[in-house]
């Protein structure tokens, strides 16, 4: 991949096997900054695995991965602790299942990250927590616990928490898929406002609409590797690689 | 047959005394055992850290193979071979507080574990160490877990206390054998005791309830 200015996010090489299960080999990925990068693919080609790569809640064997030009998987070595917690608070992180902390109020799961970590104070923390909960369209919400929100809302929240540490780039792992479908729209929205506002990302999604609407460049991943990458009308109207065909087929006969 | 409670009413006093102690030395003894569960339940989370793994679990392994009662005549006849000589109600706090520790230890690890792993992931993305995702995030939500199985610990606690009475520790049992010794009345006595351990645990097992469904209904427990 080219190497313009530098990148975010940078890939290289990297190659991850579960036991005897290869599931990611030689994958290099590249993502400048404002980048929206989106990654689809079948089930089980190792998309969530090279999103979580990239902060490190998996390591791959072999390979390197740079944020923002600081090491954190160098030749599949794992930076040590320290160093990893503090490139992690650059690196913004959206699980499919939400992942809300049930215990702390929607607030509180805004403000922990940058109190406990930034050592910010309470007041400056609420008033930021309240501020992106504002963006994410739930300030009314903001002394709820999550178990009284709908999936929609949680998500929200969610993205507004990875927020909270002012992270370099966010990462999605299909934010919308346990999510009934009409509250789909309203996490898509958030995150199209997040990607005009110049926000570094990268989304493995199901939501091929998203896909066109807001993506730099599309990935399409199969067993392992980067099958096809390039910007969405020529992935979906052109695709080079046949079993890019056959993925987009199933996806759009299934919608 | 003919049963005669008088022992029982006149020694009465003494055996109220003697409850204190038991429910003393229990509470001492599971506190103990709740900051040695802790430590031994986290270290044996990661079986790759394995000098304190195998410590942890060599000790939950003998305390839960071997009796209480040795265990406890270890410590009360064993020590002393050490010149270190302690008050037998240490003794026995340490005796049960090492005992109940091995038990709370899996208490403690069954409930960590039970968090589902997206809080631990969640949290460390964010930047947090282990330990503070320990300590910010998991803990919290395990220590209400924990509630519960403590109480049933507890209670067994309370049971298992008896044993004390053979290191001349003034408890429940120990005080109605003082009574037995003088009035020979033991089928009596040994009912009156009894009948006070099953008080006891009633009244701590509805005491737990209780704050079992206060938690509920505050909505700490799903
Ligand atoms: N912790 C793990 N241990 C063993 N195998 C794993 C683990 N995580 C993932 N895998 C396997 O690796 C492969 C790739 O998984 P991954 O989750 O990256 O796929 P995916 O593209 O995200 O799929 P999906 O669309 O279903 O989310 C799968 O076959 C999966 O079973
Ligand atoms: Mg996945």
């Amino acid at each position: 991949m080219s190497s313009t200015a530098s990148p975010i996010v940078a890939v290289r090489g990297i190659g991850k096997s579960f036991g005897a299960h290869r599931v990611l080999s030689d994958v290099a990925l590249s993502v400048q900054p404002s980048q929206v990068v989106v990654i689809i693919g079948p089930s089980g080609s190792g998309k969530s695995t090279l999103l979580r790569c990239c902060n490190a809640l998996e390591v791959p064997q072999e390979g390197s991965i740079t944020i923002c030009g600081t090491d954190l998987v160098k030749n599949g070595q794992l930076i040590p602790d320290r160093e990893l917690n503090a490139l992690r608070m650059q690196v913004g992180m959206v699980f499919q299942s939400f992942n809300l902390f049930p215990h702390l109020t929607v607030l509180e799961n805004v403000t922990v990250g940058p109190r406990q970590l930034r050592k910010m104070s309470k007041s400056h923390a609420d008033a930021l927590a309240h501020e992106l909960l504002a963006k994410v369209g739930l300030s009314q919400k903001a002394a709820a616990y999550p178990a009284t929100l709908s999936g929609g809302q949680k998500q929200r929240v969610a993205i507004a928490r990875a927020l909270a540490m002012q992270p370099r780039v966010m990462l999605f792992d299909e934010p919308t898929s346990a999510l009934d479908p009409e509250l789909v729209g309203e996490v898509l929205q958030v995150m199209k406002a997040l990607a005009r506002e110049g926000m570094t990302m990268i989304v493995v999604t199901h939501e091929m609409g998203f896909a066109r609407e807001v993506a730099d460049v599309v990935m399409v991943m199969d067993a392992g590797q980067i099958i096809e990458a390039g910007p969405p009308e020529q992935v979906f109207s052109a695709p080079q690689n046949p079993r890019t065909r056959s993925f987009l087929q199933a996806v759009i006969s299934r919608d | 047959m003919n049963l005669d409670f008088t022992p029982v009413w006149q020694g009465w006093p003494q055996l109220m005394h003697g409850a204190v102690v038991t429910i003393e030395i229990t509470a001492a003894s599971l506190l103990l055992g709740c900051v040695l569960g802790l430590l031994v339940g986290i270290a044996r989370l990661d079986p790759s850290k394995k000098l304190i793994y195998g410590l942890a679990t060599g000790y939950v392994t003998f305390i839960r193979g071997t009796p209480l009662l040795v265990q406890l005549f270890l410590l009360f006849f064993g020590l002393p071979q050490f010149n270190i000589l302690l008050p037998a109600f240490a003794c026995g706090v340490l005796g049960l507080g090492i005992y109940s520790g091995a038990y709370v230890s899996e208490i403690v690890r069954g409930a960590i574990q039970s968090i589902d792993r997206g809080q631990m992931e969640a949290a460390r993305s964010l930047g947090m160490s282990y330990r503070q995702a320990m300590r910010i995030i998991i803990l919290p939500q395990a220590v209400v877990r924990m509630i519960p199985p403590l109480g049933n610990e507890f209670i067994a606690l309370i049971k298992n206390s008896a044993l004390v009475s053979l290191l001349t520790i003034a408890d429940l049992m120990h005080e109605g054998q003082k009574i037995i010794s003088v009035s020979y009345r033991s089928l009596e006595v040994y009912l009156a005791i009894a009948f006070v351990y099953l008080i006891l645990t009633s009244l701590t097992g509805l005491l737990l309830r209780h704050m079992e469904m206060r938690l509920r209904a505050g909505g700490v427990v799903q």
